[in-house]
């Protein structure tokens, strides 16, 4: 694959990822992701500071999929919804068949009754792997610039 | 000093007769009672939870917290020892430490360049003689007894306390013999901050303090664990409660885990005759870290301090003040120095479980703040605190009651003197 095909292949990944979460169809979430996988949501200064912990920390795909059981089915939240804006969309280059990029974000929530405010805003570090030509994320780790979170996440970033 | 007199505050506050299971509402709106709440709670005969002693290390070290919503650094000075001191230059007044962490040899306030040591005391105020001998202090200026205001301050374990009343109680006799055995089994050993969260709520701090002591709601409001059938029919559990009830732990004890009753092996979890299977259950996965088969322990410290242990996931949390219908909920996600890479593990994955996306936890964020929208027009009305009666005694074997939150409000009433 040359370079300017994968670079095409991952912005549609980006892209397509945040368009599912805006849409609402989280069942399809986890499926952007590898079986073996690492997700976490975790403040720039946990990060910076090598924290193992963030706000969320999944090291499966199975466990996305528990995450979005929960979200239908059990957790109690006010209704809302996101806006994900993607920008600066970088793919540093390829090692070992594993891609990295980074990509800055900004989730905009919409809470039912109408009030707007920018929930978390932050950038995307990825490694990205192939499955049968398929671009999926081995890791994604979103990196916000606050270190707070305004109420509650329920909607991953 | 306070802004209002006791009668005027009584007035106020307008408390429905002597007990503490009815509470007005104007308690979580009202600016002035809030105010008054600074004064007489989180600058009274009380202790406040800071930091862990291990967040400043070396000398010099500082990090910028909130003792109620009054700004501090907490600093560690060349004698080893930890202090609190105001963020707030005595010259005009000033934010002296502006990052939320540092390192620096002494304080300096970047507005005039008044310069504090690192217990607080002024040494250095820039131009104090004026220049070309025009200008400066009056002659007769005194460096000596000015300087950022010093709390008093005391530790447990690792945990950082301080209090703005020197008169107040020792530590140790503030926190009594049964809440102090709570922490030295949760983080009694050398510990290690595996993560932070900062959790800004919409609604009054005592909302979020209520339902940390509120035993009846959890599986009520949460239910992750009912939905994926992990509830246990082996817990035993109950409330204990400092004297006044002003302190509170909340736990559970899984007998099969203990060992003690046989009777109850063999139907350890429940069947999943409902609801939905985990897909990775290595969530769930834990160890027995105690032994005394304690698989849940809430723990909270008044005013705004709670010490958690739910499975392995150990973490700290204050409740700082935004004023009358904010607040920030602070945790400390925490390890042991001692854990095995494996524990390590297992303690980062149950920690999606807690804090502003926990799976159990999350519902607590949001749930402050509806309480806070639907009574925003009724102050007069009163809640209702009378699960499990309407004392404040210590509940051996249920949880089904509202008796840690009347606690609370019997240290509030006594504080706040109404």
């Amino acid at each position: 694959m040359t370079f300017e095909e994968a670079e095409r292949k991952i912005k549609n990944l980006m892209y397509d990822y945040a368009h599912c979460i805006d849409d609402d169809r989280l069942e399809e979430w986890p499926e952007f992701f590898t079986e073996k996988c690492f997700y976490q949501v975790i403040s720039r200064a946990d990060h910076e500071a090598g924290m193992p912990v963030g706000v969320i920390t999944c090291i499966s795909r199975g466990m996305l999929v528990d995450r979005m059981v929960s979200l239908r089915n059990a957790n109690i939240y006010e209704p809302h919804v996101y806006r994900h804006l993607l920008s600066a969309i970088r793919i540093r280059g390829e090692e070992d068949s594993v891609w990295h990029a980074q990509t800055s974000y900004t989730v905009i929530r919409t809470m039912d009754e109408g009030d707007v405010s920018v929930f978390s805003t932050g950038k995307y570090v990825d490694k990205i792997v192939f499955e049968a030509d398929k671009p999926m994320f081995h890791s994604r780790i979103c990196v916000f610039d606050s270190r707070r979170v305004d109420t509650l996440m329920v909607i991953p970033i | 000093m306070c802004a209002m007199t006791t009668e005027n505050l009584k007035q106020r506050v307008d408390w429905p007769g002597q007990g503490v299971h009815q509470v007005p509402y104007r308690i979580y709106t009202d600016p002035e009672i809030y105010a008054e709440e600074q004064q007489r709670i989180f600058r009274g005969k009380i202790w406040n939870f800071v930091g862990l002693a291990s967040e400043v290390p070396k000398t010099g070290d500082y990090v910028t917290r909130y003792v109620g919503d009054t700004p501090v650094v907490m600093v560690r000075s060349d004698d080893k020892s930890i202090n609190v001191l105001v963020n707030k230059c005595c010259h005009r007044g000033n934010l002296v430490c502006t990052k939320t962490r540092g390192n620096a040899k002494h304080l300096t306030c970047v507005y005039h360049n008044w310069i504090y040591d690192l217990k607080g005391k002024l040494t250095s105020v820039a131009f104090r003689r004026g220049i070309g001998g025009r200008g400066g202090m009056p002659k007769d200026f005194s460096m000596e007894g000015r300087g950022m205001p010093c709390l008093k301050v005391d530790t447990y374990n690792d945990l950082v306390f301080a209090s703005f009343d020197n008169s107040v109680e020792e530590l140790s006799s503030y926190l009594g013999d049964e809440m102090r055995s709570n922490l030295d089994r949760v983080v009694g050993r050398k510990m290690k901050i595996i993560g932070m969260h900062h959790q800004y709520m919409p609604n009054n701090w005592k909302l979020y303090m209520e339902n940390v002591r509120d035993s009846y709601h959890a599986s009520l409001l949460h239910m992750f664990q009912a939905a994926f059938g992990i509830n246990r029919l082996t817990m035993d559990g109950g409330i204990k409660l400092s004297s006044e009830g002003w302190h509170h732990i909340s736990y559970s004890i899984d007998k099969s885990e203990s060992g003690a009753e046989d009777a109850y092996k063999g139907k350890n979890l429940h069947a999943m005759d409902h609801g939905f299977e985990m897909a990775d259950p290595s969530l769930i996965k834990k160890w027995q870290e105690f032994n005394c088969g304690t698989t849940l322990a809430i723990q909270s410290v008044y005013p705004n301090f709670v010490c958690q242990q739910i499975y392995n996931s150990l973490a700290l949390r204050l409740c700082v003040p935004k004023g009358p219908e904010n607040c920030e909920l602070i945790w400390w996600v925490l390890g042991t120095a001692a854990d095995t890479d494996e524990e390590r593990g297992i303690r980062v994955t149950q920690s999606n479980m807690i804090g502003p996306a926990g799976l159990i936890s999350m519902e607590d964020g949001v749930v402050g703040g509806w309480v806070q929208r639907a009574t925003v027009r009724d102050g007069s009305s009163l809640t209702v605190l009378e699960m499990g009666g309407r004392n404040v005694e210590p509940s051996k074997n249920s949880r089904a009651t509202e008796v840690s939150i009347r606690g609370f409000w019997n240290g509030w009433r006594t504080l706040m003197n109404v």
